[in-house]
Parts: structure tokens; sequence; C-alpha cells
């Protein structure tokens, strides 16, 4: 990745966006530990925690853009990956308790010496290193998603089948996951951190930095994705999403590039969700439902499907409107707008935000050029005709 | 004169009063014998323990249970013997009477060791030869469960009088149980009682059998024996159970996916709104059963014929609607549908909680559906037993509807080649809003059965449609008989992995088979062939 294909890559909107990611990254943390309490531009501190909250959504969301809006993978189990980066980073946390626990045990967590475990599970074992710890957020996440896609690209599992048995993995994580005797603290997670890096989660400048880093991870990610989608690579990604045998015959390994984009977004996924549980302070089975993971697709397809900016967008919006209605008078109605927004996005705005304004700036701007000639292509971007199954 | 008629109205009212006082003395055997009660001797108390069993009286289970439990007050005064109950009321033993208060000067009849043996005897005897079947069915399974020697006697009493079969049986099966146990049985009875248990060949002639310790050596071979052919014939029921349990799970999940099957499997929709319409079935039943209660109390039995229909029309008319208003525009864009149907899940959810209220809402059993009946060592609930019936009912309505009716064959003509069948003049429009609300309807139907064994809540319909997905991508996608078989195998499947795993773990199985049976078969078990695969 050379700093040429850097900028190369970066249209206008993506430089917005990071700008905007950035400022974000440095003025609110800047601001609410800087500023004094109460005044008016500083940012409360549970407002930090929030919009942290949001950019691990949206870091999410574009791992699950990657995969669905530039090769046409549709998985409905993306929040089981990133359930298991907040997992790993979960451990870490549990183990930096040490003994400040209700039971006050160096080893084993407190859940585990009230289920009268004797030692610790092997799989605990080394998370106690945050290195360790870190690896296993990219690793755990990766390594299912490698073994899943493995299976199922090279059988040629594709389209509504993958993804109800993404779908499947999820639930079936999720019921493992809720059992106590699993060795992850059964229905009640992992929860009651304390430390993390010597630092204390709950104090101030522990949250500004974890939004900081929580920026820094959507940037990265942002950029991989980014540099992933305008390579070659990311052409043949498209070409396999808009024409797969089309793309075999033409005598590309399509599993072998499906797989290799499917594993990354994984990772970006289990990232996202190990920044995410320090910040919310809890994780539990309930991060497995099946609809969580649906629900993160729909950010996608808000914020607009194929476009990375969007996916991010998307993610924020949402949550904000959830935030929003869910925490006033509203709230009864909350899932009606949730679900009319499922239903509206799809039948009216199926390039989303960012994909319908793209559209109509493209036109304008055509419109501009040729202005001079007749032809005027009526700009109509709402409804799609509708395209009868063969 | 007057002195002598003074007299004679003094013998007679005395004679009224010694009648009065010493009629129940004169009254009969039994009266005779409960008196006998207040003498306190033991060997009194013996003789009046054996008139009083035998006597046929009703009073006389009260009295020789309440002389077990130290309720049976006797005064030795008065020579009159009185049944506290347990609740404090009394009864005069010998009459049955009620009586305010027992008096003072009475005590509980004493009674010692050999008595009590007696007295257990007697009672054992006396509910052997109660005139309730009921009860003379319970006493002699507990003597079964006892085997106490004592018992032995009532039981061959019993046992010579008794009419009724199964009584009968468990009378012999107690006499069996006895006898085992009996240090004195001669050999030959002790096998014949081994030949009963294994007869009986349930877990508790087994437990019976293993326990029975020393015995002759004749006996212990035979015993050996039956305990291998109890064993195997235990192990082959509760296969059957776990069949049956299974074939009962499946016809709830082949019950859930069939509408999928048509929905997803005829039409390629993937309908996410699926397991709504199974709610809104179950909350039509709830609907109809509640206007029965208030307004038809004699129709509750009818109920759930009256809510099938009416749930296949409201569920369907609903699915019709929602395929013309959202679905038709998203046909070719599977993975759209798949957002904009779990919205409207989502939408129709919060619909019915915000109507009907987030709590469950009680769907009653009609008596027709309540209960069980055994067979063999198993038992088989009805409602499970219906459900099967209605589930297979509903497949083959279903499967006929397919393939002999106009519309049946529109269907199929649509699926396999949507433009061909409109140029031959079938309005493919049409066709797949009828085609949708039929998947819808059955889902309805589903609702109704499964309001039966489930909670009807808002969220009924989410714990079934990652399972009915499982059944019709298991089962193949566009085959109805796939989807049967995908639903009973899952469901066998799940119950004999359910006693080796446990049920979390049975599950979790299931579904990690599934994802690996959908890499080796990426079409489910009956795929589709040919051209229209690639539709």
């Amino acid at each position: 990745m050379t700093p040429h294909m850097l900028t190369r890559s970066l249209d206008r909107g993506a430089t917005i966006f990071l700008a905007i990611v950035v400022a974000c990254g440095i003025l609110i943390p800047l601001s609410n530990l800087l500023l004094p309490a109460g005044s008016f531009l500083q940012v409360p501190t549970y407002l930090v925690a929030l919009w942290g909250k949001y950019v691990c959504y949206a870091i999410l969301a574009l791992s699950i853009d990657l995969i669905w809006g530039y090769c046409g993978i549709l998985s409905l189990g993306h929040g089981a990956f990133f359930a298991l980066g907040g997992y790993a980073m979960g451990m870490y946390l549990m183990r930096q308790i040490g003994t400040r626990g209700v039971y006050g045990n160096p080893i084993l967590p407190d859940f585990m010496v009230f289920l009268n475990y004797s030692k610790l599970p092997w799989y605990w074992y080394g998370f106690d290193m945050f290195w360790f710890a870190a690896l296993m957020v990219l690793v755990v996440p990766g390594l299912l998603a490698f073994c899943f896609g493995w299976l199922a690209f090279r059988s040629r599992v594709t389209g509504v089948y993958l993804s109800i048995i993404t779908q499947a993995m999820t639930y079936a994580l999720l019921l493992a996951f809720f059992r106590n005797d699993f060795g992850f603290g059964g229905n009640n997670g992992l929860t009651d951190f304390k430390d993390i890096l010597g630092f204390n989660v709950q104090a101030e400048g522990t949250r500004a930095a974890l939004f900081a880093l929580s920026c820094l991870a959507l940037i990265a990610s942002f950029l991989i994705c980014r540099s992933v989608v305008s390579s070659k690579l990311g052409k043949v990604l498209i070409a396999i999403r808009d024409a797969e045998s089309r793309s075999r015959f033409l005598g590309y390994r399509v599993e072998s590039y499906k797989l290799f984009v499917f594993t990354l977004s994984a990772c970006m996924a289990g990232v996202a969700g190990a920044l995410y549980v320090p910040q919310v302070g809890i994780i539990n089975p309930s991060e497995f439902a099946p609809g969580n993971s649906i629900e993160a697709v729909i950010w996608v397809a808000v914020g607009g499907r194929g476009t990375l900016v969007g996916a991010a967008l998307g993610a924020v919006v949402v949550n904000y409107a959830k935030t929003f209605f869910t925490s006033g008078m509203l709230a009864p109605y909350w899932l009606f707008m949730l679900g009319a927004m499922f239903i509206l996005v799809t039948l009216l705005l199926p390039k989303g935000i960012v994909g319908t304004f793209n559209a109509w700036w493209d036109q304008s701007k055509e419109k501009r050029a040729a202005a001079a000639t007749t032809a005027s292509a009526a700009a109509e971007d709402g409804i799609t005709e509708p395209k009868m199954a063969e | 004169m007057p002195a002598h008629l003074s007299a004679r109205l003094c013998t007679f009212v005395l004679s009224l009063f010694l009648i009065a006082f010493a009629l129940p003395a004169f009254a009969g055997p039994f009266e005779d014998a409960v008196a006998k009660f207040a003498n306190d001797d033991y060997s009194e108390t013996e003789e009046a323990i054996g008139v009083v069993a035998s006597s046929g009286n009703k009073l006389a289970f009260p009295i020789i249970s309440a002389l077990q439990d130290g309720r049976l007050m006797a005064d030795p005064e008065s020579k009159k013997v009185y049944v506290t109950g347990a609740d404090g009321k009394s009864i005069d033993a010998a009459t049955g009477e009620p009586v305010a208060s027992v008096p003072d000067s009475a005590s509980a009849v004493r009674l010692n060791n050999r008595l009590r043996r007696s007295v257990d005897a007697a009672v054992g005897s006396l509910t052997l030869q109660s005139p309730d079947l009921g009860v003379r069915l319970q006493a002699a399974q507990s003597v079964f469960k006892s085997h106490e020697e004592t018992a032995l006697e009532a039981v061959d009493g019993a046992l010579a009088k008794e009419t009724n079969r199964s009584v009968k049986a468990a009378l012999v099966d107690a006499r069996a149980a006895i006898l085992l146990f009996k240090s004195d049985a001669t050999e030959v009875e002790k096998l014949e009682a081994v030949a009963t248990l294994k007869a009986r060949g349930d877990q508790e002639a087994l437990a019976l059998l293993t326990g029975m310790g020393d015995q002759p050596a004749s006996v212990t071979k035979a015993a050996a024996s039956a305990i291998g052919s109890i064993q195997s014939s235990l192990a082959v029921w509760s296969m059957v159970q776990n069949a049956w349990y299974g074939l009962s799970l499946g016809s709830v999940l082949l019950l859930a996916a069939i509408g999928l099957a048509i929905t997803f499997g005829v039409m390629g929709v993937i309908n996410m709104a699926h397991g709504e319409m199974v709610m809104i079935g179950a909350y039509t039943t709830f609907v109809v059963q509640e206007v029965i209660r208030t307004s038809y109390p004699g129709l509750f039995d009818y109920s759930l014929l009256i809510a099938v229909p009416l749930a296949f029309l409201v569920a369907g008319a609903i699915g019709v609607l929602i395929e013309r208003s959202i679905i038709r525009f998203l046909y070719g864009r599977p993975l759209e549908t798949l957002l904009a149907t779990w919205g409207l899940s989502l939408v129709l959810q919060q619909a019915v909680r915000t109507m009907f209220g987030p709590t469950n809402r009680e769907v009653g059993n009609p008596s027709w559906m309540s209960g069980a009946f055994e067979l063999g060592q198993i038992t088989i609930t009805y409602n499970r037993l219906w459900i099967l019936v209605f589930t297979l009912a509903v497949f083959a309505i279903l499967l006929a509807m397919l393939r002999y009716t106009a519309l049946g064959l529109e269907m199929r003509a649509v699926t396999q080649n949507r433009r061909m069948a409109a140029s031959m003049g079938i309005a493919t429009s049409r066709v797949d809003a009828l085609t949708f609300g039929l998947g819808s309807g059955i889902a309805g139907i589903a609702g109704v059965a499964l309001s039966q064994i489930d909670n009807v809540s808002p969220n009924l319909g989410q714990s079934y449609i990652i399972d009915s997905f499982m059944v019709v991508v298991f089962g193949g996608v566009g085959n109805l008989w796939g989807t049967l078989v995908g639903a009973f195998t899952l469901g066998i499947a799940n119950k004999f992995l359910e006693p080796v795993a446990g049920a979390v773990l049975g599950k979790i199985a299931i579904l990690v088979l599934i994802i690996l049976f959908i890499q080796k078969r990426p079409r489910g078990l009956f795929a589709l062939k040919g051209r229209a695969v690639e539709a």
C-alpha cells in the first residue's frame, strides 16, 4: 500500500469523510477533557461513550459493506464476528480485575468462582496479556470466517443459502454462549470491568482515549477497504458480485477472492467488537442474536450499499435515530420506525442515502456539461422498475 | 294408684333411656366390635380390628386408618368410640353421626407392635377391596412398590374377589413382588414371581429384580435373564419414545415450514415475516376463543375448528396485501426482499404488541385435545397426536391442491417458466399474489395448531423462523416432499441427540450439521435439477 495508491483512491466524498472523522477524533476528546464541565462547548462523558459506540458500529458496517456491497456476500451473521472480538477483549478485561472481584480470586473471574470452577479453562490462558488478547481479537473471528468461508465458498454456497447458514452460525453461537458450562459467563456475559492497560475503564481520560482510538480504527478500516476495492482485486470482487459464473469462466478463482475478503471483513468486525466492549462495559450472548446482524445490514442499506462512506454514515444515522426515538415518548413506536425504514429503503431508496446523492450529483453535473444539447436524461432515481424473476 | 302410676311411668321413662343408650350395644356385631376398642385390652382390640376390617361397613376404613394414626378415641366410661378427623371434626365410630366434641375422659386407643402390623394389613386389605376402582388400583400399586410380607394375605384375598382386569394385573404384580422378597417363599413361587415381573417389563420391575438380594441359584439365574430381557425391551421402548418425540417435533417443524416451502421454495421469496404469519394465526385463535368465552361458552370445543378457516383467511389476506404492496416490487432481488420482510416482521410484531399487549395470551385446549393415553411403556398426549394428524392432513391437502387444481397448475407453470406461462395467458401477477397468500394462509393455520403447545406472544413467530428456514433449505428448495422429509429428519435427529448431548448442545449440533450438509449438497436433500435451478 503505497501513499500514491492511497491518494489516488481518494475521491472528494472520501476526503470529506476522513476529514470529519479526524476532526471528531481529535476535537471531541479534547473538548471533553479540557473544557470545564457544563460549558456550552464541552462534550459530556456519556456522549463520548455513546458516540464511541456509534463509531464501532460504523466499523462493523464498513466490514459488511466490503463483502455485501463489493462482493455480493450477504452475511446475516456478522454480529457473531463482532461479538467474538468483543468476547476476546472482554476476557482480557476480566483477567485484569484480579483480586478486586466480589470473591477476590486472583485467577478466576467471579462467575467461575460462582460456578465452582476449580481452575481456569485452557482457552482462557494468555488473556491476561494484552498483546495476546489483541491478537485473538483478529485471529478468532478471522479463523472462524476462514473455516466457514472455506467450506461455503468452495462448495459454491451462494446468495440466500449463504445468508441463511451465516444466520444459523450466529444462532448456534448464541445458544452456545448462553450455556454456563461453556466458560464465558452464560447469559450474564462478561462485565464489571476495571482496568484496561492499567487505566481505569470508567475514567474520563480512558473513555476519551478509547473514542480517539475508535476513530483511528475507523479511519484505518476505511483506508483498508478503500485500497481493497480500488485495487485490481476490488475490480475482480465487483465482477464476482455482478456475474459470478462469468468471472469463474474467465479464469478467476472466485472462492479464493471471496474467502480473502470475507476473512478480512470478519477481522474488521472483530476489531469493532473489541473497541465496543470497554466503552459499553459489558459483552453478553445477546450480541450474537440474529436480529443484531440483520440490523447491521440495514445500516449499510440505509447509508448506501457499495459506498464505503455510506455504510459508516448509515450506521451512525440509524443508531442516532434509535437513541433519539427509544429515549423519548416515541419509544413504543421505534420498532415501527425501524421496520418501516427497512421496507422504505429497500423499496424507494435502493442505493441508500449516499448512493442516491452520488447519482443525483453525477447526473446534475452531466446536465450542466450537456446544457447545450437538447437531450435530457430525466432524473428519476426513486423507484426502480420491478424486475421479475425469470 | 298415683304411686303405682308414677312407678310405671318411671319404669317407662327409664326403659326409654335404657333403650336409647343401649341400642348400639344390641345393633349388631360391627357395633359390638367397635365398642371393644373402649376396653383398652390388646386382645380385644385385635378381635375388634378383625371384625371391623371384614365387616364390609363403610365406616371400617375410617376407623382402622384412624386407629393407625392414633386418631381413634375411646371413652372407657360410656364405652363410646370416636373417630377424630384430621380437620378436628369428630364422628361417632359406631353410627357415623357427627358429634360436637369428644369427652375429656376419652383417650386414643393404644397399640403394640403386633397390633400395628395387623392394623397395617387391615388397611391394605380394606383399600385393596375398596368399592372405588381407582383406590383399589392405587392400593395394589403401592403394595407392589412396598412389597411388605404382611400384605400377602390381603393381596390374596383381594385377588380372589377382584373382577376388573387392570386391577387384577396390578394385584398379580404386587403378589409377585411380595413373594420375591419373602424369605420363606418356595423356589417355585419365586421363579413364578420372576416370570411375572419379566412380563411386566418396566423400570420398576427392573429395580425390584436388581435389588432382590440373596436368592437360590435358580432364581438368581432366572432373574439375570429377566433383567437382560427387560433392559433390552426398555431400550427398544426408549427408542420408540424418542422416535415419537421426534415425530412430534418434526410435525411442529413441518407445520411451521410448510408455508415457507411455498413462499420460499416455490416462489423464491425470502419471507422473514413468515413467523409473524404464524403468530397472526395464533392470535386469531385467541380472539376466536375470547368471543366464544364471552358469548357462546358451549362452542368452546369447536373453537379450533372455527379458528382454522378464519386464521387461513386473515393470514392469507395479509399475505396478499404484503405481496401486492411490497414483494412484487422486489422480485429477482432476493436479498432486498429479505431485508424488507424483516422490517415487515418488526412492524407486525410491534402492531400485535400494541393491540394485545406484550405478555403471553392464554389459549385453552379443547377437551378433545387435553389428556394423554398409554401405549406400552410410553405416554402419548392427545394434543401432540392431533397436531401430527393435522400437519399430515394440511400437507396432503396442499399437495393435492398443487397437483389437481387449476390454480395449482398455474402456480407450477409460473414457477417453472414465468415468461412461457405469461405467453400462455396465465395472469402471472395474480398467481404470484395468490401463491403468496396461500403460503401465508398455511402459516396462519400452523399458528392455530402451535397456539396449543406454545406461548401466544408477539415473539411466537421469531422462535420458528430460523428452524423453518433450516427445514426448507435442508429438504431442498422447491420440493414439498423435501420439506416433509427434512422436517421429520431434523425432528427425530434432534430428539435422539437430546438424551446424549442435552437440549441446547443437541440443537447446536443440528445447526452445525446443517451448515456442513449445505456444503455437501448446496441445494438440499431433494435438489431441483435442470434449468429451473438457475432461474
